[in-house]
């Protein structure tokens, strides 16, 4: 599904990402881990055609990303809350992400009903701007906006952070299903190293911009992560 | 402390990411104020010998002090629209060892040094001279200066507490207007003659000078006021908060007539509607409406035909200038999501465009009652909104694609009021004296009728071949796709 090929990223002189080769199959859950730096925003980054790599490039479905425009049908993402628009109600929001995706109102409205629960009753008939919500209120609209429109690819920066340890549950099966049960790609980053052994199938870490583990999800997962970034 | 928030200053100017930008308005700016020193200079020199020749038996500075009401008035107006308290982001700063007091207090501090305080003294200090030299008592026309300066710092006191108050209502320049507008009824209809008793106070002042100490009194109130006032805000729950409305939801399926650019109009109009820096802009609109009767009741401007297109110009076009030259810095705290979505570009833009072309549109119609100052009124400003639509609108969404300044619709950064100022009028310049040029050229050359016709033609060739500068203007804002991203990431 995404394959990224010599792709490197420098910023006057400085190298802060550089990916030989890196494949991920359809339908799977791909976790990546890193500290501060190691370079997992700026390969989301490059994913969504945000900034411009410096060499080698990324194809999503066989369409290289900064060349063609024809990846966003399928692609949808939530990095931070510049995704949000703020001065829309969480509801407007949606069906304004809904009409960009080709989705009329009763899709959009189908959708977010299977997540009242993970709303928490907090986001939707609140007459509120999405400014005027939490910073963990926030995070939760933009994640479910992320999952309109029935995207195969789905690109979630730190999902996990700013949340309340009942929605982070939540949030888990979520991912967990749709790559189960409707073959979408997923792609978290996080800190949280339980997490992602959690729900992820596969987890890359990277350091300084480099892969330096590719491990497929098992019991010993946690534990390896756990003594490598001891270290 | 103080050298710590200098240099503080210092460093958001030089880094910021618009900076390149931001010093070339700065050095225009430089050259404007130059302009307005030489203005003040010839006028104070002049002074004395003028009033000498014009009203021989007269002291010219009993005159000036019986004018001085009329110079405050104005200036006080004047500063509303184009001086703003000096912002600075004091958030980090209220968890630090700083006291609230001396932030206050270098705000204020810093806003008493601002140009619009030292351009009066280019005239008063030559004019003072020339007095003295006169052989006037030196002592006492030292003190009348004081005092005169005490004044401008007064009305900069005062501006301040007109704007803060005033930010908090709707029609923002609605208080400034009923004041000016009070105290010149009162004074011109003779029902407290403020003319006379500041005039008679500043002669006071000049033959006795201890009297001084009224203005210095009326200085420390209002600075003391404005020390309250600003001290408030400085609490996350009060000034720095924003505050949390109630939504209105309005249905906008009226824009579903407009085709596949509906969603990106629906996100403007609220845009526009629900966020303060936007909403001010459409209240702009009614002053530039309105702005062609100060044009065509002056008997001086009736035979100038070249400012037909002018008023016409501003009055049709006042809401694509100002919504215009933020396009796309609009949408610039979501401009990563709209990159990353599945939408196309020309549409985004041509949302805009329809957007401005529908407000000529409603302006021209608007504007029609003009026709009481003459036909040629209405084919000036008829000529005028299709040149507007067919080239300014191009023209400005072609310049927004070197926009790489961040605009925080929601956070108001603290102490500043409105978020705009005198730089917001610069971008007009081009748009309205090219065809005001334009139009001269053809008017005194050949005549009125071939002059409009030309206009209508320019604006025609443009809405004729909007789809081939769409693409032009589209393609454009690709190429600084990644550039933009990246500015507006920024946050200053």
């Amino acid at each position: 599904m995404i394959i990224t090929s010599n792709l490197s990223k420098t910023y006057n002189g400085n190298q802060v990402l550089s990916i030989e080769s890196l494949e991920i199959p359809k339908g799977q859950s791909f976790g990546l881990v890193g500290n501060n730096g190691a370079g997992k925003t700026t390969y989301f980054s490059l994913l969504l055609d945000l900034i411009q790599p410096t060499t080698g490039n990324i194809k999503s479905n066989d369409v290289q990303v900064n060349k063609s425009e024809d990846w966003k049908p399928f692609t949808s993402a939530f990095i931070d809350e510049s995704f949000l628009i703020g001065y829309l109600t969480p509801e407007e929001y949606f069906y304004f992400i809904g009409e960009l995706r080709g989705q009329n109102k009763a899709d959009v409205d189908t959708l977010i009903s299977e997540f009242e629960d993970f709303f928490h009753g907090e986001i939707l008939g609140q007459k509120k701007y999405l400014r005027d919500l939490s910073k963990g209120n926030q995070k939760k609209a933009g994640i479910v906006a992320a999952l309109i429109g029935n995207p195969e690819v789905i690109i979630l920066d730190e999902p996990f952070a700013n949340l309340d340890p009942t929605t982070q549950i939540r949030l888990k099966n979520i991912i967990k299903e749709l790559a189960n049960k409707q073959g979408v790609t997923v792609l978290i980053s996080s800190h949280d190293l339980m997490h992602v052994t959690d729900v992820c199938q596969r987890i890359v870490v990277l350091e300084k911009g480099e892969v330096v583990k590719d491990l497929e999800t098992s019991a010993v997962t946690l534990k390896e992560l756990e003594a490598h970034f001891a270290n | 402390m103080i050298k710590q928030f200098l240099s503080l200053e210092w460093k958001a100017f030089f880094r910021s990411a618009s900076f390149g930008k931001s010093l070339g308005i700065k050095i225009f700016m430089g050259f404007l104020s130059l302009y307005f020193i030489a203005v003040f200079l010839i006028m104070g020199i002049g002074l004395y010998p003028g009033l000498k020749k014009v009203f021989p038996d007269k002291d010219p500075l009993l005159l000036v002090n019986s004018f001085l009401f009329y110079w405050v008035i104005g200036d006080l107006v004047i500063r509303f629209f184009f001086q703003k308290l000096p912002v600075m982001s004091v958030k980090p700063l209220l968890t630090l060892p700083v006291k609230r007091s001396k932030v206050v207090n270098y705000v204020l501090g810093k806003s008493a040094f601002s140009f619009f305080n030292f351009l009066p003294l280019f005239a008063i200090i030559p004019f003072g001279i020339t007095l003295i030299f006169k052989d006037y008592p030196l002592v006492n026309v030292l003190i009348w200066m004081a005092a005169l300066i005490l004044v401008v710092l007064i009305i900069n006191f005062l501006n301040f507490i007109i704007e803060s108050f005033s930010a908090e209502t709707e029609l923002s320049f609605l208080p400034i207007i009923v004041i000016a507008g009070a105290l010149y009824a009162l004074n011109h209809f003779n029902i407290v003659p403020l003319n006379e008793l500041l005039g008679n106070g500043f002669n006071a002042i000049y033959k006795t000078p201890f009297l001084i100490i009224i203005p210095l009194l009326i200085l420390l109130l209002c600075y003391a006021f404005n020390f309250k006032l600003l001290r408030q805000k400085l609490f996350l729950d009060s000034g720095l908060k924003t505050k949390v409305k109630e939504v209105n939801v309005s249905n906008l399926d009226w824009t579903k007539n407009f085709g596949d650019i509906a969603p990106f109009l629906q996100l403007d109009l609220k845009l526009i509607w629900r966020n303060k820096r936007t909403k001010s802009s459409i209240w702009m609109v009614v002053i530039g409406l309105l702005y062609g009767l100060f044009i065509y009741t002056n008997p001086q401007f009736k035979n100038l035909t070249p400012f037909y297109i002018f008023v016409g110009i501003f009055s049709t076009g006042i809401f694509l200038i100002n919504f215009g030259q933020f396009i796309p810095a609009w949408d610039s705290s979501y401009y990563k999501l709209l990159m990353s979505q599945n939408l196309k570009y020309e549409q985004y833009l041509k949302s805009k465009f329809t957007l401005m072309a529908i407000s000529v549109l409603i302006l021209f119609v608007l504007g029609i009652p003009y026709v009481f100052f003459g036909w040629k009124v209405l084919v000036a400003h008829f000529a005028a909104a299709i040149y507007n639509i067919g080239v300014n609108t191009h023209v400005i969404l072609l310049g927004g694609s070197f926009n790489r300044k961040k605009i925080n619709l929601s956070q108001k950064a603290a102490f500043n009021y409105q978020g705009t100022g005198a730089v917001q009028w610069l971008i007009g310049i081009p748009l309205l004296l090219l065809p005001m040029g334009i139009f001269a050229v053809f008017y005194f050359l050949i005549g009125f009728e071939i002059a409009c016709l030309v206009l209508i033609i320019l604006g025609v060739v443009g809405i004729v071949f909007h789809q081939k500068l769409m693409k032009i203007i589209t393609q454009k804002y690709i190429d600084s796709k990644y550039k933009m991203i990246d500015a507006f990431d920024q946050n200053n």
